[in-house]
């Protein structure tokens, strides 16, 4: 009877497996389907934007996520994606699709909706793509820290908030520790952030400056928590953690959710006063998008400044279209974190791509410093 | 129909073991580079005629200069013998008490032994999460009992991961040692008690080294996997469970060098299929 059983399952995986198979022979779409396949972070569109999109051009969206950069890179240079429109951060993913030629050059006279880019913003993506010639801006922020002031202030009175200082001195860490530090498991986006808190070029890949970071790191590892991948918005909006260093649209985030939350912690975004690193996602076709034109119409559509100011109301990163601003929630606009002034903007930041090699000993630096020796 | 026979496993095998494994060769003996795929050909037909060979033994040169990937490695394979004693510690009593149970019971808890399987293997993993968290059952419960630290976890420590592979791996070594104890004859462990021996001495003279190729072949099969399990490190794991198999996912995803990656994946392979078919030939 079990074996009776055994071969029912079995002869049912082979059904499916057979079904599989077949289906994925049949998957990929015929380039004159009206289909758009579109590959995105987590958490990171207004849902009523696809639905005005799909009705107003007719084009069916097959919306995918990711939630770490490595995924979408590994996709793209393995060729094939299937995607039509991908997000790369600026640095230092879609700086390097660039170079890998995986990224398909963006023909802007069908994208007029280009001219409501912020001109200044686009200058500074030029570091990853001069001319800009691969992206339209789609949402941007800056690497700083998350902080649950309140808890902070209980157990390190006179640290300073709005500093680096606050998390890579030790003995300011070391007060902080008991109520929880988490630090986003990404070595290219905190490490440029403590060379320039050191003074030092955040671009750097010289072993002494690199050097310099792991101690700064090393010092304070004792004090950090946990590590996260995406995990910080949920960490911090449950009171798990009070100061994390991620993405300023993550921490954001995370403040909201608490706010929602009867008893929830009081979370605030700050972007240190010694300068904090600039990065953009850009909205990008590959190199072998089956359907670019939909692509374009799909980049163009997000552009307007009713549908984008939509995505900035609902995920609260900002966007880099000024004339959306009249449509922007007042909260969101009036918080300097989210929409700095200029003068806050001038100490910002952006990096350049880094060589391989660097890359190799930055990442073996900092799988160290996680290990904790 | 012999000959189709051996056909078929063999072309099963070309296609998901050796082809695999020699794509592997190319792409570890290639040079990292900037496009899609983020590596040169082997071959380049470019110049017409005959094809210039482009290839590098730097991934292999790094690879043992390196002490990284052997430390990885010694880890690595160090979390798959204690798990794989684990799975035995508790898979053994298991599959024995079964063979013991009336015969009535014996399927159905055999399907309960094995029913954990039939939940998806992510879901069981994130399912840990959730109870070996600071406020999880698990994490609670140890901290009424005073066994763990307030404000400290299991999740993200080498317990956790260990808890995680046992479980996650618990079946394979179950069934094996069930297939072979259930096909022991009874009448064996009578004599046995005919003759004087008590429970213990029959189970040590009689039971256990009957039930040995059933336990080797548990031991194996969970061992295996287990050296280059990647996601059960990474999720339960703590950031200093550098596994050999975070170390593969480190070089082709985060330093995006896969010749790198292929190479260490290949001493992988070679290390667990050399000792296996040696013992093969051996016997």
């Amino acid at each position: 009877m079990r074996f009776a059983l055994l071969r029912r399952t079995f002869r049912r995986l082979a059904a499916i497996a057979l079904i599989l198979a077949v289906a994925s022979l049949a998957g990929p779409a015929r380039p004159d389907e009206r289909v758009l396949n579109v590959y995105n972070w987590t958490d990171y569109i207004d849902p009523q934007a696809l639905a005005r999109f799909e009705r107003e051009t007719g084009i069916h969206v097959n919306y995918d996520v990711y939630d770490s950069l490595e995924t979408l890179e590994g996709k793209l240079l393995a060729g094939r994606s299937g995607y039509d429109i991908v997000v790369p951060t600026s640095q230092p993913t879609f700086s390097r699709l660039i170079v890998a030629g995986a990224l398909r050059r963006i023909d802007w006279s069908r994208v007029p909706n280009r001219a409501g880019l912020d001109p200044a913003l686009m200058r500074d993506v030029e570091s990853a793509d001069p001319g800009n010639g691969y992206g339209a801006i789609y949402l941007w922020g800056t690497i700083g820290l998350g902080i649950v002031a309140d808890r902070i202030r209980a157990l390190a009175p006179d640290a300073p908030l709005d500093s680096w200082e606050l998390l890579l001195k030790p003995e300011n860490a070391g007060r902080v520790a008991s109520c929880g530090i988490t630090m986003m498991d990404s070595a290219t986006d905190v490490i440029p952030s403590v060379l320039h808190f050191l003074g030092r070029n955040p671009n750097s890949t010289n072993s002494g400056d690199l050097g310099a970071v792991e101690r700064t790191l090393t010092a304070i590892r004792p004090a950090i928590r946990s590590f996260s991948s995406g995990g910080a918005v949920n960490a911090l909006a449950a009171g798990e953690t009070c100061l994390v260093l991620s993405y300023s649209g993550d921490v954001i985030q995370a403040a909201a959710r608490a706010a929602e939350t009867r008893g929830g912690p009081a979370i605030r975004y700050v972007a240190p006063r010694e300068g904090a690193q600039l990065w953009f996602d850009m909205l990008a076709i590959p190199a072998d998008a089956p359907h670019p034109d939909a692509a374009l119409a799909f980049i163009n559509f997000i552009l307007q400044p009713d549908v984008i100011a939509g995505v900035t109301n609902q995920v609260r990163y900002p966007n880099a279209v000024p004339a959306s601003r009249p449509m922007i929630h007042p909260d969101l606009l009036a918080d300097e974190n989210i929409y700095p002034p200029p003068k806050r903007m001038a100490a910002f930041f952006t990096v350049g791509a880094a060589s391989s090699t660097a890359d190799r000993a930055r990442n073996r630096m900092w799988a160290r410093f996680k290990a904790g020796h | 129909m012999r000959r189709l026979a051996i056909l078929l496993p063999a072309a099963w095998l070309l296609a998901t073991v050796l082809a695999p494994l020699v794509i592997l060769a190319t792409i570890a003996t290639a040079t990292p580079s900037d496009g899609v795929p983020p590596y040169a050909p082997l071959l380049d037909w470019s110049g017409g005629g005959l094809p210039r060979v482009t290839a590098s033994a730097d991934a292999w040169q790094l690879l043992v200069a390196d002490g990284y990937y052997l430390r990885a490695l010694l880890f690595s394979l160090r979390i798959a013998a204690i798990s794989a004693l684990g799975c035995l510690l508790v898979g053994y009593p298991l599959a024995l008490a079964i063979t013991r149970a009336p015969a009535g019971w014996r399927a159905p808890l055999l399907l309960l032994a094995l029913l954990p399987f039939w939940t998806g293997f992510l879901l069981r993993i994130n399912a840990w999460i959730g109870l070996l968290k600071e406020d999880g059952w698990v994490s609670a419960a140890l901290h009424a009992a005073g066994l763990l630290p307030p404000g400290r976890a299991l999740l993200y420590t080498d317990a956790a991961m260990y808890l995680g592979i046992i479980h996650a791996y618990l079946p394979f070594a179950v069934l094996p040692i069930y297939a072979r104890l259930s096909r022991l004859d009874p009448a064996l462990a009578e004599a046995a008690a005919d003759l004087g021996a008590t429970p213990l001495r029959s189970f040590l003279t009689v039971t256990l080294p009957l039930s040995m190729p059933g336990v080797w072949a548990g031991l194996a099969l969970v061992f295996i996997p287990a050296v280059g399990e990647y996601v059960i490190p990474e999720l339960l794991g703590g950031p200093q469970a550098q596994t050999i198999g975070r170390v593969i996912w480190q070089e082709f995803f985060a330093n995006r060098d896969w010749p790198q990656a292929s190479a260490v994946a290949l001493v992988l392979v070679a290390l667990l299929v050399l000792p296996a078919a040696l013992v093969q030939r051996a016997r």
